[in-house]
């Protein structure tokens, strides 16, 4: 057996080299929950459609996270997505005609909630609804589209085509 | 034939009764634990023994299991034109799989080899003996703390070897491929999730007690020769990776 005082020494070493791990990897690689004070406030917003959006998902504003989503869910009535926000109290001076979208990060990134400032000398309060909102794009709907519009030019041309040809 | 159905019986047999054994021999442990952590002296040693000198062997392999991680995510991730995923791919398979299960491993080479033939030594001596005789419990005296020592550095091993292994991967990534440094770190924290440290470390945890349970069973209960100690070390590292392996998935599917 080594003497003990070496024994201590590396133990110590081994158990803080753990420790420290642990605090990397709770620290570090997990997404550092954005904390929402106390201050925080709730805003609504109602989508047609809200692709992906799910809970917990960022609320931002010029690519800044000033809240979260809190809840999603579907209202019988509106026959709509009813998304809650809330934002952190930090940014209490959102103007109350900005418009709220559903973005994708990356092309394959999850979804978010991105509000743009309108002009309004008014400011959102707790409990507001969003007035102007853009529903999520579904990527199936954006190609039907652009194939159903090909198809819409394609058959003009033909057209113009078949009378020169007899 | 009928002998294939005795030998197959007593197999079963057997298999059963070690089981039992062990569970019991487990419970005795898990009864003699609380006395004996008022006696830090011996588990510090154990700490030392099974943890601090794996340390080097963890940190090695770690690097290298997550430079692997990155060429083979690097190659498959442009496949697809996305290898800023990268550091989520690597810290999510070195968290939730590789991470534990590699350390479960090396863990059973390096420090459940050692408890087995230092017990079994230990009983082929008769060191074991002489302490009933002299009215020494060995097991609150040798396993115990041997035992306790395992089960304190598994987790901390395992995240050791997590951390490495995410630098090594950064490594690889990063400085050879040239993966942007922004998005390799940026993507990892979105999508890495309190949860997933979790699953790992309670992986590390729940393999240290299984791979430090059957080491020092192994080894206690060795038969006194030569060849009785040889077969424990080698029992003990074949069922702690195949009891690894298996509480692996049952873990998994638990916590998915």
């Amino acid at each position: 057996m080594r003497p003990s005082r070496t024994i201590d020494i590396s133990t110590g070493l081994f158990v803080l080299l753990g420790f420290a791990a642990i605090l990397f990897l709770v620290t570090q690689i997990t997404n550092r929950e954005f904390t929402l004070n106390s201050t925080s406030y709730r805003l609504r917003a109602d989508f047609e459609n809200i692709g992906g959006l799910k809970t917990g998902a960022p609320v931002s504003m010029a690519g800044v996270t000033i809240g979260r989503v809190e809840d999603v869910r579907y209202d019988m009535k509106l026959l709509k997505a009813v998304v809650t926000l809330r934002i952190d109290g930090r940014y209490d001076e959102i103007p109350d005609d900005s418009d709220a979208s559903i973005y994708t990060a990356g092309l394959l990134g999850g979804q978010y909630v991105g509000l743009s400032p309108g002009g309004s000398e008014a400011y959102f309060k707790d409990g507001d609804r969003i007035g102007f909102v853009q529903d999520a794009v579904v990527l199936e709907s954006l190609i039907s589209k652009y194939l159903f519009s090909k198809a819409g030019e394609e058959k003009p041309a033909a057209a113009a085509t078949a009378p020169a040809q007899e | 034939m009928p002998s294939l159905a005795r030998e197959f019986a007593q197999g079963t047999t057997a298999f059963l009764e070690r089981t039992g054994r062990m569970t019991r021999f487990g419970l005795q442990l898990l009864a003699l634990t609380p006395a004996s952590l008022l006696r830090v002296r011996p588990i510090v040693d154990q700490v030392y023994n099974t943890g601090a000198l794996s340390l080097v062997i963890i940190m090695t392999c770690g690097l290298f299991v997550g430079m692997v991680l990155g060429l083979q995510g690097y190659d498959l991730l442009t496949r697809f034109g996305s290898e800023e995923y990268l550091g989520t791919a690597a810290a999510l398979s070195l968290l939730k799989e590789l991470g534990p299960v590699v350390t479960a491993l090396l863990f059973a080479g390096r420090a459940g080899t050692a408890l087995a033939a230092e017990l079994g030594l230990m009983r082929a001596t008769d060191q074991i003996a002489a302490m009933e005789i002299m009215a020494v419990d060995p097991m609150k005296r040798v396993v115990l703390p041997r035992f306790l020592g395992g089960v304190i550095a598994m987790p901390l091993l395992t995240a050791t070897f997590i951390a490495i292994g995410l630098f090594g991967a950064q490594l690889v990534g990063v400085q050879f491929f040239g993966v942007d440094q922004g998005s390799f770190w940026s993507q990892m924290r979105s999508s890495v999730e309190l949860a997933d440290v979790r699953e790992g470390l309670i992986k590390g945890v729940v393999f240290g007690v299984a791979c430090s349970l059957i080491a020092v069973y192994e080894g206690y209960n060795a038969l006194p020769t030569a060849e009785g100690v040889g077969r424990a070390t080698t029992r003990t590292v074949v069922i702690s990776a195949v009891v690894t392996l298996i509480l692996d998935y049952l873990l998994t599917a638990l916590m998915l």
